[in-house]
């Protein structure tokens, strides 16, 4: 990387280079899209005008690293954090060895860390996209500080042979669900529109007059699946079952998401796309501290549909709660962002666990706010009960 | 410094032709000339995504060309396509012509359809060419989409590799719809259009309608951005606050809390959805109007 670099602009610092690939590297730690490319424009920007205050320069770099809204929101924080409180005129005239310049950033993003204010980590990690990388824990330690959560649950689900045996049952399921739907859109053979190309194609071997029309038909979607699953204290023997299925089902589906959520609202498909299941746990369960606390669905789903439905749900989407209903919001709000949410969706499918006991009636306050909103309303205690949904699935 | 900066003239270039961009989105169109990238906007429906294009157009004076993303978009009426009918006709007309002589007939420059993207790279002046939510669009387009924007030459397998004549600045909206690609994303600046800030949006009122009070248009910019904080399922755009101005300035309104009724009633042009209209009652009107100064 540094070689490329020193190839584009041979008249900056070395030491300004250095400092420059370091920041990009942080950059790229915290979930930035950045390549060579980014790393040289940046380096033109900065022998151009703009670079003559950090205020003129930030706003150029800004448009130039970020690529979605999270990043936006991010930059200015880790602009000012790398290059601000280290001193930029200082480091342009600082002619000291490459070595030197990550043990700086070292320095600065400890400092970062023990400053950065609360509100601000916490949105971070709500954000969309972070990205768990390794270097990213550390970065986790100051918000998980002031939350006092624990981190107790899905360590258990890491038995080896436990888990491949979950996640193999899991995965046939789901792609046995794919297969079906798939062939099933494949049969519908009617299109609206004739295809010119192909009929003049076609037509070339009776010499020009179109005998065989081709038509046209409109791609079908596959479905999407979007599972959120509650891994609150309540839903503590189920939920290690339901990863492992979600596991499955994102390597599986061609389309699918997965959330998880107890008081907070967690996005954890980048990590269950993990291929090793093993390393998949490990990011999860980094994300998702402080399961096993109280439940705050009404909450999570307002979340959901205020940053992730728009992304996430289109009108072939099938949405998928794995919860008990226990709510420890209040059960309206969780009845309004039912409603709001089967607005977008195709079908919502509420999987209780609770159902598969005997005389269960579903009298919690937020399963009874849910109930009209729900289209199918089905027990899953475990891995057999989710096979049941097939054919349900199948069918949208 | 009296040098004036290059995003600083874009900015007053802008300004000249009916847009006031802010700081941060001048200078990411000033990068945009510079580094030659495309620019990716992003943001809420209605808070003037599209109008950057056009306005860049203008101000540039060069031609705005639009493709407008959907789903199943396709390479036919994206880039190019043979005029069929036509070709036809041609083949019939020419029927026991040499068949090497027909076929490089019907393969020229008379019978391709030009379709945006194609007429994009083929301008004399550089054009700016808006592609209107990307979002939209599937993920294969997307891919071809990437293809187009780093190499500015398209092939059409019967007529040889076109190459652009001129490159095109482009700028792409996305309403977050779906996910874009990393790949698309890292090749393309970025830039979140949020709300303008009352300030701003008393200018834009002010430059788009130049009869209306400044006074007035102050206080229209106060009260639409205190609508936006009452969480709404639709927060009202840009577009909707010049409706609401230009309706105000028709009946003859100086000052909003000497007329709540005409308000009330004229919030119709600010709100979307019978949620919200049952949202903003009388008295929510009433309480807001009472902040605006």
């Amino acid at each position: 990387m540094h070689a490329a670099e020193k190839n584009a602009l041979p008249d900056l610092g070395a030491a300004m280079r250095v400092k420059l690939g370091v920041f990009v590297a942080t950059l790229r730690d915290n979930g930035f899209v950045a390549g060579l490319a980014e790393t040289r424009d940046a380096l033109v920007i900065l022998s151009g005008a703009a670079s003559t205050r950090p205020s003129r320069l930030r706003p150029a770099w800004r448009a130039l690293f970020c690529s979605r809204q999270s990043d936006w929101q991010k930059f200015d924080e880790i602009f000012d954090a790398y290059w601000l409180k280290r001193g930029m005129k200082s480091a342009t005239l600082l002619s000291g060895s490459p070595q030197k310049a990550p043990a700086g950033l070292k320095a600065v993003s400890s400092g970062a860390r023990g400053l950065g204010d609360i509100q601000n980590a916490d949105h971070v990690r709500r954000g969309e996209d972070v990205e768990t990388t390794d270097t990213g824990r550390s970065r986790r330690d100051g918000a998980s500080r002031t939350e006092l959560l624990s981190r107790t649950d899905f360590r258990h689900m890491t038995q080896p042979e436990d888990l491949a045996e979950a996640h193999e049952l899991a995965q046939r399921l789901a792609k046995g669900m794919r297969a079906r739907i798939t062939r099933r859109m494949r049969a519908a053979r009617t299109g609206e529109r004739l295809d010119l190309r192909r009929t003049i194609h076609k037509s070339i071997s009776h010499g020009g007059t179109p005998l065989e029309l081709v038509h046209r038909r409109r791609k079908e979607k596959p479905l999407r699946l979007v599972v959120l699953l509650d891994a609150s204290g309540s839903m503590s023997l189920y939920s290690a079952v339901f990863l492992r299925f979600m596991h499955g089902v994102l390597d599986a589906f061609r389309e699918a998401e997965a959330f998880v959520f107890h008081t907070r609202l967690i996005h954890i498909s980048p990590a269950l796309r993990e291929r090793d299941p093993q390393r998949a746990v490990e990011r999860m369960s980094l994300m998702a501290e402080g399961t096993g606390g109280g439940t705050r669905i009404g909450e999570c789903l307002a979340t959901f549909n205020r940053w992730h439905a728009k992304r996430c749900i289109h009108s072939h989407t099938c949405v998928m709660i794995v919860s008990d209903g226990y709510d420890t919001g209040p059960a309206d709000n969780l009845g309004t962002e039912m409603q709001a949410m089967r607005r977008r969706c195709r079908r919502i499918a509420w999987l209780n666990p609770m159902i598969g006991w005997q005389d269960y009636a579903p009298e919690a306050a937020g399963m009874k706010a849910a109930l009209p909103f729900i289209d199918l309303f089905a027990p899953a205690h475990n891995l057999e009960s989710l096979k049941a949904l097939e054919p349900y699935l199948a069918r949208i | 410094m009296a040098v004036t900066l290059p995003q600083e003239e874009i900015a007053s270039q802008m300004a000249a032709v009916g847009y006031i961009p802010d700081r941060d989105l001048a200078t990411a169109l000033w990068l945009m000339g510079s580094l030659s990238r495309p620019l990716l906007l992003e943001g809420e429906a209605g808070v003037g995504k599209t109008e950057v294009a056009r306005a860049l157009a203008l101000s540039n004076d060069t031609r705005l060309i639009r493709l407008q993303c959907y789903e199943g978009l396709d390479q036919s009426s994206a880039l190019y396509e043979w005029n069929y009918q036509r070709q036809l006709l041609a083949i019939k007309a020419r029927e026991g012509a040499d068949a090497d002589e027909v076929e490089a007939q019907i393969f020229s420059e008379k019978y391709l359809l030009e379709r945006p993207l194609l007429a994009a790279i083929r301008q004399a002046k550089a054009p700016v060419l808006l592609i209107d939510e990307v979002d939209r669009a599937d993920e294969e387009f997307e891919a071809f989409l990437l293809e187009l924007l780093s190499d500015f030459q398209v092939s059409i397998p019967e007529l040889g590799t076109i190459t652009a004549t001129t490159i095109p600045r482009v700028i792409l909206t996305s309403n977050g719809t779906r996910e874009l690609s990393d790949a698309l994303r890292r090749r393309c600046l970025y830039h979140y259009v949020d709300f303008p800030d009352v300030d701003r949006e008393a200018r834009i009122i002010l430059s788009r309608l130049p009869g209306i009070d400044a006074a007035l248009s102050l206080q229209i910019a106060t009260m639409v951005s205190l609508i936006r904080k009452e969480e709404l399922r639709k927060a009202p755009g840009v577009a909707e606050t010049l409706d609401w101005a230009a309706t105000l300035a028709g009946l003859d309104i100086h000052h909003l809390r000497d007329e709540p009724e005409a308000v009330y009633e004229t919030l119709t042009c600010l709100i979307k959805t019978a949620e919200d209209r049952a949202r903003m009652t009388r008295q929510v009107t009433d309480r807001l109007l009472g902040k605006v100064a």
